[in-house]
């Protein structure tokens, strides 16, 4: 482990907690938004001092290790590698853009909802920079109780169930990974996930704690069948909870799979992996066909992660560097880009006061920039080429091809349903008839102001991702190096299918190797 | 057997890319005075025709110009190569860009379309899509081009907004879109899964880029979801997005048929089979007679469909169905014939369909219908028009030395020189019907006398904004007869090691 000088993650985690404080002595709600804006682009400046992170290594680093209660082997932990960091980063990034997006949506309690955001955004943090168990499960529930309130006092009409079925899904799964955490500390005795990390555990129990796990992060995925909660929740948030929810707490189990079950247990992912990548197949196209069925726009935006997230779940599961490169680039891309998405819909709200197609229609003629705008994020989400999306479904489509012709088989539909969910919206919603979008405002300065660096980022993510996987390959190169260690490479890919074996005569197109010099 | 090939890394392959880029966004800044917006698209498409042919004399002497823009995965980058094979595509959607925009100022004025700035957009979009499909570099460039173009000429096709044109446009998407997302995108995902690139090989058409103990079965797979998702080829049975797309505005007709969408398709082929597959491994794994077989079968099956259309833009809808597949049926001959009859037929074919395009425009403009049966006669009123036609019928019916001659000519040849008999008939059997589908539109116009109950008195030529490309295109269409070696050259220089 690398060791740091400043407690930068402390700092990052406890910032919006302090944050907090002034709220209580402001009265003007204009006050209260201006005040969560500009600390939400404070809140990046600590994390600027994350880019000192030094590539080429797979060690945690900015690591702080402070001893919690010394009888139970308890201790405050915090670090970030490959795998967590960009996760921090994306929390930073959606931070400003959650408060500034909430802007005009939000009319009442604004103080309670910013305090509960800024709670969220800390708690956030603290799971993925957590390297303690006890510690990662405080943080992870602390996320559940802000989330709740956000669903359940600013959300739609159907708040109230969709808030009792998202806190009553996560509470299950928060449960699970409880039992889970005490029978690493009996089995493994430690906490400490890098301890855990290098313990072998029996095979017995790995497959015990994979499944209780497992089902833990599914929920939280979510993954196909345990989704039920997932289209209330993020439809019926407030914008800034539909961003946040899909963008970053939906990666939470994602986060969950590659930092816990593929170290601590990974005889048991590579023996349930078949089982993750048929779970995943299907949400990709269940849930593909589900959005494609939608005419409320959240709704549909909600399917379109259950697809999305099922390619990320996919590529972790396929226990090669490509899927799994593809899946962490996917769930930042998938944060870029479904943030985006919600935040437009989220604007359109305000002007037509309802997320129904048929509420929102003509508006390539009346709104035309707002209507680039939202075909620029429906590109990225179908993962066009050239966008951030494409990067990651590439990547997992490789990674998917090379471990079986089948599996990228299976999961390419999910690609071109994508582009059917998403564009017939658009066509929708640009040309429909009769236009509802007569007299509306185009772009105003402060959805510019929001929605300019988001697309800057889809970008510059799906034209130079390198930066990305310069940070992000050392850790998951020595993820795959230990699980093929255990025995992985029989789960590997099948040379035979794509060369031609010893004894077969090869068709001799050439000596091998195009390209440009 | 030449020297290797010269590669340099240069900018010049981005120029008419960039050209094209910055053209959409000019015309919206300049959306609210029409004769500067449609200034824009003059200027852009000359400049960028400027760009395409400064890079002719070097690439005539044998260079290759290549330029990478960005990297964005191991052996995955956005990446620019200018070779015959980009020029002869380039020269022609460029160049035809300009007499485009003269056509599509007089149609879309004389007929008062509306969301004009938005016509331009796209239509400038998709001429950028073309050119960057010309230089694309490697397979993903490729595929990122052939997507701007497919999504970009959707609002073209479903200009009129109306229930058949939104039904048009939705078969155009669920055609392009589907088959390549479907099938392109895993193709190029195995391939890049096995070679661990996507670059094409450049400057050498017998070697592709698949190593050699590829496993041939999977090849197969490969080059066949390559040839299913490439369906803006319009090869049957994946043909039926062209006809219907018909509905939209006649220049849009020009430009799917002549100037940037199926031409980008054959264009894309043909990359594929030579500069990804090459000719070794084609030939190795018995791909190319089924191809040219199958190109074949398209040829006679949509001319024969042709035949049966009364409606002039559907008849000239399945005589291109028919005329693509000439491109892929050359080019899967392997022969040296073939590949320069195949190639070459990209230009030599746009010019005189998309005089076809320009007159239909200009006959519907004038009388507002579309049918062949009411034709009688108006060769009398239009001569202009129906006289460009005429050229145009005689370019495909193969006559010395408009245009047609000479990509049929090379055809005939590489067939001849593979010993395909079946071939050789079918290019014979097509003149025929070619002269049968085409000639009676132009024996009505001039030689029939109207159709009882059409007063073709009120009609006269359409505006001279129309019929002067129109006319000029069809005169080039002959001209280049007489300069043969035109495209053929860049055609040669770019299978100048296997010559």
């Amino acid at each position: 482990m690398i060791e740091p000088h400043f407690p930068i993650l402390t700092c990052l985690i406890l910032l919006p907690l302090l944050g907090c404080v002034p709220f209580w002595f402001m009265k003007t709600s204009r006050a209260i938004r201006w005040w969560a804006f500009v600390l939400s682009l404070a809140e990046m400046m600590p994390g600027l001092y994350l880019l000192r992170f030094e590539m080429g290594t797979a060690d945690f680093q900015f690591v702080e290790s402070v001893p919690w209660v010394t009888d139970w082997g308890l201790q405050y932990l915090l670090g970030v590698d490959g795998i967590s960091l960009f996760m921090v980063a994306l929390t930073l990034l959606i931070f400003p853009f959650c408060v500034i997006c909430s802007w005009t949506s939000i009319k009442g309690r604004v103080k309670e909802f910013h305090v509960s955001l800024f709670i969220l955004v800390s708690a956030l943090i603290g799971v993925f920079s957590a390297l303690d168990l006890v510690l990662f499960y405080l943080f992870w529930e602390a996320v559940l109780i802000p989330t709740y309130l956000l669903i359940a006092l600013w959300g739609g009409n159907g708040r109230d169930q969709a808030a009792l079925k998202f806190i009553l899904y996560t509470l299950a799964g928060s449960a699970l990974l409880l039992v889970a955490i005490i029978a690493f500390r009996v089995e493994g005795g430690s906490y400490a996930i890098p301890t855990l990390m290098s313990r072998s555990f029996s095979f017995r129990f790995q497959q015990w704690m994979f499944v209780i796990m497992a089902l833990a992060f599914a929920v939280k995925v979510p993954l196909f069948p345990f989704h039920s909660w997932m289209p209330g929740a993020y439809g019926e948030a407030p914008v800034a909870g539909s961003i946040i929810l899909s963008a970053v707490m939906a990666k939470m189990g994602a986060y969950g799979f590659l930092r816990l079950g593929l170290p601590l247990t990974p005889d048991a992912a590579q023996y349930f992996a078949p089982l993750l990548i048929a779970m995943s197949i299907c949400s990709i196209l269940y849930g593909g066909l589900l959005a494609f069925a939608q005419s409320d726009l959240k709704k549909i935006i909600a399917y379109s992660s259950l697809g999305h997230m099922g390619f990320v779940v996919l590529g972790i599961f396929l226990f090669n560097l490509n899927g799994v490169q593809g899946a962490l680039i996917q769930m930042f891309n998938h944060g870029i880009t479904t943030g985006s998405l919600f935040a437009v819909a989220g604007f359109l709200y305000s002007r037509s006061g309802s997320h129904n197609l048929s509420r929102t229609l003509g508006l390539g003629k009346f709104v035309p920039v707002f209507m680039g705008f939202w075909g620029f994020f429906v590109f990225a989400g179908f993962a066009f080429p050239g966008t951030n999306n494409f990067v990651g479904e590439f990547l997992i489509l490789a990674g998917a091809f090379e471990r079986n012709l089948w599996i990228g088989a299976l999961a390419v539909p999910g690609a071109l349903l994508a582009a059917a969910y998403m564009l017939r919206p658009t066509q929708k919603m640009a040309w429909g008839e009769p236009a509802t979008a007569t007299g509306w405002r185009d772009m105003i300065p402060r959805e510019w102001v929001s929605l300019v660096p988001m697309a800057l980022l889809v970008l510059y993510l799906g034209l130079a991702p390198t930066l990305f996987l310069k940070v992000i390959n050392p850790s998951l190169k020595h993820m795959i190096g230990a699980l093929e260690s255990r025995g992985a490479m029989t789960l590997m890919v099948d040379k035979n299918i794509l060369r031609t074996s010893n004894n077969r005569v090869p068709f001799d197109g050439n000596a091998g190797g195009g390209g440009h010099p | 057997m030449a020297s290797g090939p010269d590669i340099i890394n240069s900018i010049y392959p981005i120029l008419p890319v960039a050209v094209t880029f910055a053209a959409p966004f000019f015309i919206r800044l300049l959306a609210k005075n029409r004769n500067r917006r449609e200034a824009v698209s003059f200027v852009f498409s000359t400049i960028t025709f400027l760009a395409v042919v400064f890079m002719a004399p070097g690439i005539l002497e044998g260079k290759i110009y290549t330029c990478t823009l960005f990297r964005i995965l191991p052996g995955m980058t956005v990446s620019f190569c200018a070779d015959g094979l980009s020029m002869v595509f380039a020269l022609i959607s460029s160049f035809l860009w300009i007499l485009t925009t003269s056509y599509n100022i007089g149609y879309m004025r004389t007929l008062k379309e509306h969301a004009q700035t938005r016509y331009y957009i796209c239509f400038g979009v998709a001429v950028f899509g073309a050119q960057g499909v010309a230089f694309a570099g490697n397979v993903f460039t490729l595929y990122l081009f052939y997507e701007i173009i497919t999504l970009f000429t959707y609002p073209l096709v479903a200009h009129y907004q109306n229930k058949e044109a939104f039904s048009a446009g939705k078969k155009y998407l669920v055609y392009l879109l589907c088959t390549s997302k479907l099938f392109f995108l895993p193709a190029m995902i195995l391939t890049y899964v096995l070679c661990g690139t996507l670059d094409f090989q450049l400057g050498d058409i017998q070697r592709g880029i698949f190593p050699a103990d590829a496993n041939p079965v999977l090849l197969i797979v490969v080059y066949v979801l390559f040839l299913a998702g490439l369906t803006k080829t319009a090869m049957m049975p994946l043909h039926n997005w062209l006809p219907s797309a018909m509905v939209a505005p006649t220049p849009v007709s020009g430009l799917l048929h002549a100037v940037a969408v199926v031409k980008a398709g054959a264009f894309s082929i043909c990359r594929i089979m030579l500069s990804v597959f090459g000719i070794d491994a084609l030939h190795n794994l018995g791909l190319n007679m089924p191809t040219a077989y199958a190109a074949g079968f398209t040829i006679i099956a949509a001319a024969l469909i042709a035949l049966t259309k009364d409606d002039i833009k559907a008849r000239i809808a399945y005589s291109t169905v028919s005329h693509l597949s000439y491109i892929v049926m050359g080019v899967a001959m392997l022969t040296p014939g073939g590949v320069e009859g195949g190639v070459s037929a990209i230009a030599h074919d746009a010019f005189p369909k998309i005089t076809l395009f320009f007159a239909a425009g200009c006959i519907m403009v004038v009388t507002g219908s579309k049918k062949i049966s009411l034709m009688n006669g108006l060769g009398r009123r239009m001569p202009w028009t129906f006289g460009a036609f005429a050229l145009a019928t005689l370019s495909f019916i193969g006559l010395a030395p408009a245009s047609g001659f000479l990509s049929k000519f090379y055809l005939i040849t590489g067939a001849t020189d593979g010993g395909q008999r079946v071939l050789m008939l079918v290019i014979l059997a097509s003149v025929l019907l070619n002269m049968a589908y085409f000639g009676p539109i132009v024996i009505r116009g001039f030689f029939m006398p109207p159709v009882k109950g059409v007063d073709l008195s009120r009609y006269a030529e359409a505006p001279k904004t129309m019929v002067v490309p129109m006319f000029m295109i069809a005169v080039l269409s002959i001209l280049i007869g007489f300069y043969p070696q035109t495209f053929v050259d860049f055609v040669d220089v770019y299978g100048r090691l296997w010559r």
